[in-house]
């Protein structure tokens, strides 16, 4: 993958632009020792490494001003980074750039139950934002796979989803107000506990901007209310096609539940020879979760299954208690570390629409057959987020390569039937080159103009999202 | 000028000599007064994709709201964020669009659990202030590729590009729907007892406050399930007093009528629409001293004011932002319709609609 090449002149300075950081941030704050940045090399996409020229953790929103006015004034690119689980390279550094970390801001700042919010630095986790309100009965609904380890700043960054969003959507509905600093060191106060915006939307451009437009220290969520209850079932298929059409049939018929996860029959077999979670050995899987009260729930699960029966499904097993629940997430929850122990996978995340589902993942096996690599499919069939989990081996030289060359094919389908390349994980790096796949010049111009406006200098998380061919001409001037 | 499809809609910006007033079906006339050629959209009709299992329409921006309507409940299905009909409030005339709607970010009572007008739009093509068309996100509701233009287009009231195409994710139409009705409660009980009732699990799709003094609220779904969910809220709310129930359909009316502000309909003065931290909202509407609606259990204000009355300058600063939805031209010549920004905020929006539209030509002012 081609990085620009780093800018001489900064990396000249490198002592001069370290003690600077020294002198308006505390010394454990500055991370600048060689041995220390190499912790930094790198987020989630370990493919990619690039040690920062150094690495700052500021506590504050006034201590980010404070880096952010530095490195303005310095012309030092600045890499933000939340809790470096980025799975697209979204917080991989350059040699000339310093990382911002939000890590030590992990203070929740506000709790409001009556208007139903919490606000909190963006260095608190995903995981953490619940657990500050679940023993007063709320929740914060966006629940991406990482959500033990990832930060808000990264979920606002990449506009994380999850598996519950087909209910309770993604970051960007439930964001209501940001605090965000901008490269020249600028603060802006976007929404806050009220709904929707005064004037133009930015907080809705903000979310999934992948730190290319500030560095947001402080977020206004959203939280409900815990639903009485939650059970799943589990519903297996012969084929793929019908699994589909099953999926289709119920959204049709008026229920909405939570979560509708897909497994095919490779991702199958790996998760029960890891978990064994008791799933039939069968060719599509669903798992589809509902809510409310225990005579709402049984309601909901007797439609789903009813429907379910209507295509002769190999097996339906309706939870009846928590523990029956627990067994029959274990096998969706433990894939990719299913995955992860037969060998090295590259987790892919386009979505299509709903109703293509058959026909990419028929292609995803001939393309399987063709690179003679593996492929198990992780799929929110609710929302047509794939997961495709691509096998290989990371130390057979060559395969990383193919390994990436399949990948982009995969996502070029998913562009192909009308859908995308990123449902969740971001365009980072690892995706950046394909954006010409799914937008014309002239769309890709529209987003750089906004670029444009709140990074005059193109300062901010460098070489990312857009290709590098789109945006020479800025980044060199 | 009329153009019936995107080509010339990009022909008919490229080549405009001057301000034009962008328009679907006319019938949201908000914002500072712009003069210019009008440029309708209400040509650039027609429903391109409705696929019920996967909760997905794409469509024309000038297709009617009520014949999309109309296609959806045919489908089982609906646009999620309950869209107002100003026509009763503004006194205007003409057929609502999809592109009007999303123009305004126009987001009924359900905005409180579905989210607005924003939060369903997927997907978008438009025409900037160069003739460029562009587009941006999909048919897709997950879809994080690139920076997310859909949210900005969203309640731009026109002013960046004109929309030619909307996306949309859908939600199913309920089986039925109930309401529950408290009377005789202050505005500030009434706040708590709207917080109570959306901080409880009951999924609550309605919050409202009536200047008559009932509470109202909405539940909607699965027949056993509404009744049971009813039961418990009445219950959860016991303290509150005890609450009257109405039918589907005393439901639907009622709530129809919370959605396009009726109860101003007919009444003189000037219409502002407060979007404020709930449990501020009786404060503010002490202070401001009109009568008022509140909905979204006190997150949104209907406000009735004196005409001409500069509401900002009366309540000073508050946490969240007024509009002025009705006013006469001269009013609304004087008084800035959109809550002014902080000089950071305006900076960039500034230097979004310069980049979008370089020449100044769409709606000009009219946000300002």
């Amino acid at each position: 993958m081609d990085m620009p090449k780093p800018d001489t002149a900064v990396l000249a300075r490198r002592e001069q632009i370290v003690a600077k950081l020294l002198g308006i941030l505390p010394p454990a704050a500055v991370i600048h020792d060689p041995t220390e940045t190499r912790a930094y090399e790198c987020d989630a996409l370990t493919a990619y490494r690039c040690p920062p020229l150094a690495a700052v953790l500021p506590a504050t929103t006034e201590e980010v001003v404070a880096v952010l006015r530095l490195c303005h004034a310095e012309g030092v690119k600045v890499i933000p980074r939340g809790a470096g689980t980025s799975l697209a390279g979204g917080a991989l550094p350059t040699e000339d750039s310093i990382i911002l970390g939000v890590a030590r801001m992990r203070s929740v700042l506000e709790v409001d139950y009556p208007n139903r919010f919490i606000r909190v630095q963006t260095g608190m986790t995903n995981l953490s934002v619940t657990g500050a309100v679940e023993s007063d009965g709320f929740f914060y609904a966006p629940d991406p796979s990482s959500q033990l380890a990832c930060a808000i700043a990264g979920n606002i960054a990449m506009n994380s989803g999850g598996a519950h969003c087909l209910k309770y959507g993604v970051t960007t509905n439930n964001l209501l107000g940001v605090t965000m600093v901008l490269m020249d060191g600028s603060v802006v106060e976007l929404g806050g506990a009220h709904m929707d915006a005064g004037g133009l939307d930015l907080l809705g451009l903000v979310c999934g901007s992948e730190g290319q437009l500030g560095v947001v220290t402080e977020a206004t969520l959203r939280i409900l209310p815990k639903p009485e209850g939650a059970r799943p079932v589990l519903i297996g298929f012969d084929s793929n096609e019908v699994a589909g059409e099953c999926v289709s049939d119920i959204i049709k018929a008026g229920v909405l539940p939570v979560a509708i996860e897909f497994m095919d029959r490779p991702c199958i077999r790996a998760t029960e020879a890891f978990a064994k979670a008791g799933y039939p050995d069968c060719e599509a899987l669903l798992i589809i979760e509902v809510e409310g009260s225990e005579a709402e729930i049984d309601e909901q699960m007797s439609l789903i299954s009813s429907i379910a029966r209507r295509h002769n499904p190999v097996e339906l097993r309706e939870s009846r208690s928590a523990d029956e629940s627990a067994r029959i997430w274990l096998g969706r929850k433990s894939a990719f570390g299913a995955m992860g122990q037969i060998n090295d996978y590259m987790c892919l995340d386009g979505t299509i629409p709903v109703s293509s589902l058959p026909h990419v993942l028929r292609r995803i096996g001939e393309m399987s057959r063709e690179y003679g690599l593996e492929v198990a499919n992780v799929f929110h069939a609710g929302d047509g987020n794939m997961h495709p989990l691509i096998l290989f081996d990371a130390n057979k030289p060559g395969d990383l390569e193919l390994c990436e060359a399949f990948g982009a094919d995969i996502l070029k389908l998913c562009v192909e039937v009308g859908g995308c390349l990123t449902g969740e994980h971001g365009v980072g790096v690892e995706k950046r080159d394909l954006m010409h796949v799914q937008y014309a010049p002239a769309d890709l111009e529209a987003q750089l103009r906004v670029k444009d406006v709140f990074d005059p200098d193109w300062l901010l998380n460098p070489a990312k999202v857009f290709p590098l061919d789109a945006t020479e001409s800025r980044r060199v001037a | 000028m009329r153009p019936s499809n995107e080509t010339e809609l990009s022909e008919a910006i490229r080549d405009a000599g001057g301000p034009l007033v962008v328009r679907g079906g006319g019938t949201r006339p908000v914002g500072r007064p712009v003069s210019g050629e009008v440029l309708s959209v209400a040509g650039i009709t027609g429903i391109s994709l409705f696929e019920p299992g996967a909760l997905t329409l794409v469509a024309a921006a000038g297709t009617p709201l009520a014949e999309v309507e109309a296609v959806l409940s045919e489908g089982g299905q609906r646009l999620p964020f309950e869209p107002m009909d100003h026509r009763g409030l503004l006194g205007s005339e003409g057929v609502p669009t999809l592109g009007g709607m999303v123009a305004a970010n126009a987001s009924g009572p359900r905005r409180v659990q579905a989210g607005a007008c924003r939060d369903s739009l997927i997907g978008v093509r438009f025409v900037d202030g160069t003739g460029t068309v562009v587009k941006n996100g999909g048919r897709v509701m997950k879809n994080v590729t690139g920076l997310d233009l859909v949210k900005l287009m969203a309640g731009s009231w026109g002013t960046l590009g004109v929309l030619s195409e909307v996306a949309f994710k859908l939600l199913p139409r309920p089986e039925t729907e109930t309401t529950l009705v408290l009377e005789g409660l202050d505005d500030a009980r009434a706040v708590a007892a709207m917080a109570a009732a959306l901080g409880s699990p009951f999924e609550v799709t309605g919050a409202a406050h009536l200047p008559d003094g009932r509470t109202i609220l909405r539940q909607e779904g699965f027949a056993a399930s509404v009744a049971y969910r009813a039961g418990a809220l009445a219950g959860h709310l016991a303290g509150f007093g005890t609450c009257a129930r109405l039918d589907a359909g005393e439901s639907a009316d009622l709530w129809a009528g919370v959605r396009d502000v009726a109860t101003f309909h007919a009444a003189a003065g000037d219409v502002w629409r407060l979007s404020v931290k709930p449990s501020d909202a009786p404060d503010i509407v002490t202070k401001a001293g009109g009568r008022a609606l509140y909905d979204w259990g006190g997150g949104l204000i209907w406000l009735l004011m004196p005409e001409g009355c500069d509401l900002r300058a009366l309540l000073g600063p508050i946490n969240g932002h007024a509009t002025l939805i009705r006013a006469n031209t001269a009013t609304r010549a004087g008084i800035a319709s959109f809550h002014p920004a902080p000089a950071t905020v305006t900076a960039l929006a500034e230097g979004l609609r310069r980049r979008f539209d370089p020449r100044g030509i769409l709606n000009p002012g009219l946000m300002e």
